[in-house]
């Protein structure tokens, strides 16, 4: 069985969003977190390559060449958006100054570590600034499927890829749970609707703690 | 400040000698000169070492040079969008230092600024801490990351003012400013070149001291 609606991760995620925030979101999937934010829920968004304040895509035809985000989308401004040099972006990414980050990630493990930027000898696109951002951001979120294509947990006692960044997340959100990354261990906090207990144990190598009460999300 | 002189682009692409280290500030083509790109292209100038945020695409911006088989290395954070710099890489070509984006500019902040290096904690308990030092302050880990720089630098900005003060266009700024501070030659590709006096200083982002060549950009 699988989720029924690709989105249902980038939906999770962003019911933890707070008015207020000020966030970052890596290309793909953690980019649709923008599209389910809240109601009376404002946030900012900030992208590495220099902006801090993005609005949504621009109508056809409306698009600047040089307003992008960081996946090289075209964006607008939002009233009161700041440009800001590369320097001066990763300032405010590394020196905390971001209260979230959702990246994609390739493998997490039960230490809270993530890797998404190397598969040696097959696929290799480089870091970018996800090592820079794990290694700043208040709470660091990783979205990403719970089981590969050919059905391999990607929730790992330990990650066999090259690191992106050593225990620094906080959650791990997947189309299966939803994981709170704690000293003791992996938190399982939710299971979607479609699947069960069981099946989330079964395809988690990680061991899980399994509190008393566990939550459901959609 | 004097006044800087206006080049074209292919005397500026000119200057470039084989085996230099060129810094090309570009985010996914954005903020990248793209007269002085071609111009590189056009001379075949090769050998070259390139520091960039990321190599662009195989046919576009910085990627060409990569693809012309001019780079014979590259300091950079990405090349995801590049199958061309994937290929080279991997076939042994092309040589590769990957650096976190912010580590990276903020190297060559440093070396424009004077600094003896950076200390850091991103990436801290991964593979690019081996064979770092490693420094404790406060408690915390930091591993020294040492300045870069470069012969020449590429900017492309907006608008200049014939001192070679700059400002940019929204996010074609990225690693521009501090790009620009790095090299022993800047040469910036602008849109417009006004008299001084005509930018409102309050909105200069690049003082033209960094500057030492202008070429104006033809679409």
């Amino acid at each position: 069985m699988t989720a029924p609606d690709s989105t249902i991760i980038a939906r999770r995620i962003a019911r933890e969003l707070k008015d207020g925030n000020v966030v970052n979101l890596g290309i793909g999937m953690p980019t649709l977190v923008s599209n389910f934010v809240p109601e009376n829920v404002h946030i900012t968004i900030q992208a590495e390559n220099g902006i801090v304040g993005i609005g949504p895509i621009p109508e056809e035809g409306k698009e600047h060449r040089d307003l992008i985000n960081a996946g090289g989308g075209f964006i607008t401004e939002t009233p009161g958006c700041v440009y800001t040099d590369t320097a001066l972006s990763f300032a405010i990414i590394r020196g905390g100054h971001l209260d979230m980050t959702v990246l994609g990630a390739l493998q997490v493990d039960r230490e809270g570590s993530i890797a998404n930027w190397i598969i040696p000898g097959k696929f290799v696109p480089g870091m970018g600034g996800a090592m820079d951002l794990c290694a700043g951001a208040g709470k660091v979120v990783a979205a990403l499927k719970h089981v590969d294509k050919k059905g391999n947990s990607k929730i790992l006692k330990k990650c066999t890829l090259p690191l992106t960044a050593y225990r620094k997340l906080n959650l791990i959100v997947t189309d299966m749970a939803f994981i709170e990354v704690t000293d003791e261990g992996l938190v399982l906090r939710e299971i979607a609707e479609w699947t069960t207990l069981e099946e989330v144990v079964k395809c988690t190598e990680a061991n899980l703690i399994i509190p008393d009460t566990i939550g459901r999300f959609s | 400040m004097p006044i800087q002189e206006i080049i074209d682009a292919k005397t500026a692409a000119g200057l470039v000698r084989r085996g230099d280290r060129i810094m090309l500030p570009s985010f996914l083509t954005v903020g990248s000169a793209p007269n002085l790109i071609d111009a590189l292209v056009e001379t075949g100038t090769g050998d070259l070492h390139i520091i960039c945020i990321a190599t662009d695409f195989a046919d576009r911006g910085i990627g060409k040079l990569v693809t012309n088989k001019q780079v014979r290395s590259t300091q950079t954070s990405h090349i995801g969008t590049n199958p061309s710099t994937q290929e080279q890489y991997t076939s042994g070509d092309l040589e590769i230092e990957f650096i976190p984006q912010g580590t990276l500019i903020e190297r060559i902040r440093a070396a424009g600024s004077g600094l003896g290096g950076i200390l850091t904690p991103v990436g801290i308990g991964t593979d690019i801490e081996k064979g770092k030092e490693i420094q404790e302050v406060d408690g915390e880990r930091y591993f020294l990351e040492k300045p870069i720089f470069a012969d020449f630098t590429f900017i492309r900005a907006h608008k200049a003012d014939k001192f070679g003060n700059l400002i940019y266009s929204k996010t074609a700024r990225n690693a521009n400013p501090v790009m620009a501070m790095a090299a022993k030659i800047t040469i910036a590709e602008v849109d417009e070149i006004v008299e001084p006096g005509e930018l409102d200083p309050e909105h200069i982002i690049t003082p033209g001291i960094f500057v030492n060549y202008l070429v104006l950009h033809k679409e």
